[in-house]
């Protein structure tokens, strides 16, 4: 493996009802639920994308980051890896199917809530979206961990698995959620190294 | 039938989260695959589960839900004839 310097292009925070972009505060809205939040920034973004509506709260967390991180580059065959993390899994919407089943006399599950109860659904809806047929994964960790990404990314990244990766944190568990994700690339931005990653998160 | 269709239509867009759609851009008529309203595999489940839960009609060929979930007509339709609540 052939070692070479990588950046964070770019990166977008999304917690308490306010979308930071490279620092900047692009979106806030007043108190209220994640699921009203989430979708006053698809309209605020026209992101005109009817699937959104049928995510769940995990996938649309993640894909509203990625939207804003990935809009300029919606050309085919972009060689963008998928790598994130968060600490709940999927379980906020395992939890919801499992009350669908929880009662022999009502027992209805939902396809369309099944069908979200993996985290690595969340990166799935953003692979069609922006047509990415690259390598992806999904970690479960007790917090972020930026040494573990940085090198997994910059393995993704010296092997040539990718031309740039998509990662980052996208957690949500009970209407308390957090979304960190950022682009690494070999060419241009923020030196990429763990230390870094872990200033932009905790801003 | 027609209070029948009314109750389908804003049921399909509660049940499957048809955001932007409203009762009145759903004709009885208007397929609701494909090109129609783009339904999908998945909402078809759903639908077949909606069949079982509120109407007390349990789908047991799945080909059978072609010619049944053409349109919001050919649901009531059958709806009516089969219903058991």
């Amino acid at each position: 493996m052939i070692k070479q310097a990588t950046y964070i292009k770019a990166y977008c925070s999304i917690q308490n009802n306010k979308i930071d972009l490279n620092g900047t505060s692009v979106f806030k809205t007043g108190e209220c639920l994640f699921v009203d939040f989430a979708k006053a920034a698809y309209r605020n973004f026209e992101l005109n994308y009817p699937k959104f509506f049928k995510m769940d709260n995990l996938s649309k967390l993640a894909f509203l980051a990625a939207e804003l991180l990935l809009k300029n580059e919606l050309e085919t065959d972009r060689d963008i890896a998928l790598l994130l993390s968060n600490k709940s899994s999927s379980l906020d919407t395992d939890i919801k199917f499992q009350e669908s089943i929880n009662n022999q006399e009502n027992y209805f599950p939902s396809p369309a809530v099944f069908v979200y109860t993996l985290p690595n659904i969340c990166m799935g809806e953003i692979s069609i979206r922006h047509n990415l047929k690259s390598e992806n994964t999904f970690f479960i960790f007790e917090e972020f961990n930026p040494g573990f990404m940085s090198n997994y990314t910059n393995v993704l990244l010296c092997t040539n698995r990718a031309e740039e990766v998509l990662c980052g944190w996208v957690e949500y568990y009970k209407d308390t959620y957090r979304a960190f994700l950022y682009i690494v690339t070999t060419t241009f931005g923020i030196p990429h190294d763990a230390t870094t990653i872990q200033t932009l998160f905790n801003k | 039938m027609e209070a029948l269709q009314q109750e389908l239509k804003e049921k399909i867009i509660k049940i499957l989260n048809l955001e932007d759609i409203s009762v009145e851009d759903i004709n009885d008529n208007d397929p609701l695959f494909g090109a129609g309203l783009g339904l999908d595999s998945i909402d078809a489940l759903e639908l077949i589960v909606m069949l079982d839960k509120d109407y007390g009609i349990k789908l047991v060929d799945p080909k059978e839900g072609k010619a049944i979930f053409e349109s919001v007509a050919t649901m009531a339709k059958y709806i009516s004839e089969k219903r058991t609540k």
